[in-house]
């Protein structure tokens, strides 16, 4: 409670950031208490109440087997943090792994890692991401999966960057002396130093994971029916677009709310943990 | 500068031609680049197709197919060769144009691509149309009206550009401009009661200017609306944020006091000598721009039924039709290559300062 005067001030301060802030609690918040707050079981059908418009009986309408959408973009938001947190989260491990290694080494290892990073950022994130799908098969868990991995050059190069100028840095080159081996060095002291810039990185990158996440479930690689994927109801509700509106329009909604959420959110943290790369 | 080099003294021989070997140099060190970057963009394709599936030729004949058919089809594709020999044949056939056969159509993939290609290049080429020419000015007018309402419209047209998922974007506008106001078609690269018009490029606006057919012209135009808005919106924030950093920056240096202190006119200080300097970085961002709009293609053509390579590999998800699937990943990854390599000589052309350090 002390630090309440703080967190106001940093509210005015960065009213956007608060406002990221806010919409992202509200969605973890759906998330968690979606078996209380949802009026209905998301799988459960009502066959004689399909493709029903928004009423009091069902907020947001239901879809093409009585599916009450309200119920189903409420548990939806676990789907697409899932997605965004398992995304960078992944990412971010990889990348750090794979980045202070090659760093610390230097050499042939890293000239080669680093050219293998170039040439993963020769394509198009989605366009990568959907032949990895394919790939892997396609189902939520690959779809993570494969996001995870085309978004692992970002952390590579950033971690690898960091490690360069941490190296050369006094307490390492003293645990060096003391005869440390490269691993613990690199866990003891390299990594606990790139942590900070990482989380920036991941806070910002994971509006775009759910994006991307959510693309690939659109296009048949992601979540597969009748789970309440976001992406996957829009790709569902096309169908029924001109007539029954709201079966596509709510999921996109949440997609987009949670998205803004992020964005602003990992704006506020990037400006405020390092205002040197504010654009 | 074209207007500068007219009154301007001839310059001697050796200066021309040392120019020109320096630039015939910078563009065979790109060159090579270039081939040892697609060299990569294969090695990745073919990891994605030959090494993660568990068995790609399983992925071909089907989970029901016998052993005899699977083991015929492993021989077929070369899989009980070891993994370099499989890479060198992979490359090999790429090099001839082999891609494969399309599971759903049994025709070649390359083929099929390569009829597709000119409804996703037309619809790419204005997106990004779209996206500069409205991009440009949103980035000048908000970094010329810094902190001012203007600003803050232009940074939330950048948050809502990127938090929008494109899919939904479409189906909104769809929602919107064909069913509620009826002012435009809800897809298709033309209307079905017209004929295509005569096939010069491909590109079904150009073709019809150049046939002179008007009623093709008017459908057409009215078809790439939705789609290309749609998908340059994205892009459009991207490029109006990166104009906007770049204009605040040159702004700030001192040719520009100088230009402010000798009186030139507001105007003419943004537009003549702040704008030219600042474009160079949006130069990169319009190359990067591009692989993004491929990408977005994918959804923005399934949505409008735009008969593109986008539409075409969707459609081949349904039938897990992998051939079709990894052939447009290289032709995109080679294009997308291409552009940045393009831009990337672009940009050593307009900056005198990078052509200076090569």
């Amino acid at each position: 409670m002390k630090r309440a005067p703080y967190y106001l001030y940093m509210m005015k301060r960065y009213p956007l950031t608060a406002a990221g802030a806010a919409i992202v609690l509200l969605v973890v918040l759906a998330a968690v208490c979606a078996p209380v707050l949802a009026p209905y079981d998301p799988l459960a059908l009502h066959l004689p109440d399909r493709l029903q418009p928004p009423g009091p009986a069902y907020p947001l309408g239901t879809d093409e087997m009585g599916r009450d959408i309200l119920s189903r973009v409420l548990y939806g938001a676990r789907l697409s943090l899932l997605a965004g947190l398992g995304i960078v989260g992944l990412a971010a491990v990889g990348g750090m792994v794979i980045g202070s290694v090659s760093g610390f080494i230097g050499g042939r290892v890293e000239l080669v890692t680093m050219r293998l990073m170039d040439i993963m950022l020769a394509f198009p994130s989605l366009v990568l991401a959907l032949a990895l799908s394919a790939a892997l098969g396609p189902n939520f868990r690959n779809s993570i999966i494969a996001v995870a991995v085309v978004k692992i050059p970002v952390y590579v190069r950033l971690v690898r960057g960091l490690t360069l100028s941490i190296k050369e840095r006094q307490f390492v080159k003293a645990a060096r002396t003391f005869g440390a081996s490269r691993a613990w060095i690199i866990s003891r002291h390299i990594l606990p130093n790139c942590l900070a810039p990482v989380i920036v990185q991941a806070t910002l990158g994971i509006g775009e994971a759910i994006l991307i996440a959510a693309a690939l479930s659109f296009i048949g690689l992601g979540a597969q029916p009748p789970a309440p994927e976001w992406g996957a109801m829009v790709s569902m509700g096309r169908t029924y677009l001109l007539d029954q509106w709201w079966y596509a329009t709510f999921p996109g909604v949440a997609i987009f709310i949670t998205v803004i959420g992020f964005n602003l959110f990992g704006d506020g943290v990037r400006d405020i943990l390092d205002p040197r790369l504010r654009g | 500068m074209p207007g500068g080099s007219r009154h301007a003294p001839p310059l001697p021989t050796s200066a021309v031609t040392g120019w020109s070997m320096k630039n015939l140099r910078l563009v065979l060190s790109r060159f090579g680049q270039l081939l040892l970057v697609l060299l990569g963009v294969t090695f990745v394709t073919f990891l994605v197709s030959h090494v993660i599936p568990g068995d790609p030729a399983r992925m071909l004949v089907g989970q029901r197919a016998s052993e005899e058919t699977l083991a015929a089809m492993r021989h077929a594709l070369g899989l009980d060769q070891p993994v370099w020999l499989q890479y060198l044949h992979y490359l090999w056939g790429l090099l001839h144009g082999d891609m494969g056969v399309s599971i759903r159509t049994q025709r070649p993939v390359l083929s099929e691509l390569l009829t597709y290609f000119p409804a996703t290049l037309e619809l790419t080429l204005w997106a990004m149309g779209f996206a500069v020419a409205a991009g440009i000015p949103l980035g000048v007018l908000s970094a010329a009206r810094r902190d001012t309402p203007v600003d803050h419209a232009s940074r939330i047209t950048a948050i809502l550009g990127v938090s929008t998922p494109l899919f939904w974007l479409g189906l909104m506008a769809l929602l919107l401009f064909y069913k509620h106001l009826g002012w435009l078609p809800s897809g298709g690269r033309i209307d079905v009661l017209i004929n295509p018009p005569t096939h010069f490029t491909g590109l079904y606006v150009l073709d019809s200017i150049l046939s002179g057919d008007l009623i093709a012209l008017k459908s057409s135009v009215l078809h790439l609306i939705l789609p290309a808005l749609c998908l340059g919106y994205i892009q459009l924030a991207t490029i109006a944020r990166m104009v906007r950093a770049s204009m605040l920056e040159v702004l700030e240096m001192d040719y520009i006091k100088t230009a402010r202190a000798n009186g030139i006119p507001r105007r003419g200080i943004i537009y003549r000598h702040a704008l030219r300097n600042a474009l160079i970085p949006a130069v990169t961002i319009i190359g990067l721009s591009f692989g993004e709009l491929l990408g977005g293609a994918i959804l923005t053509e399934t949505i409008f039924a735009w008969p593109g390579m986008g539409k075409y590999v969707v459609d081949s998800i349904s039938f897990l039709d992998f051939p079709a699937i990894m052939g447009f990943t290289i032709v995109v990854a080679v294009f997308y290559v291409l552009i940045n390599m393009a831009v990337d000589l672009l940009y050593t052309v307009l900056d005198p300062q990078i052509r200076e350090v090569h």
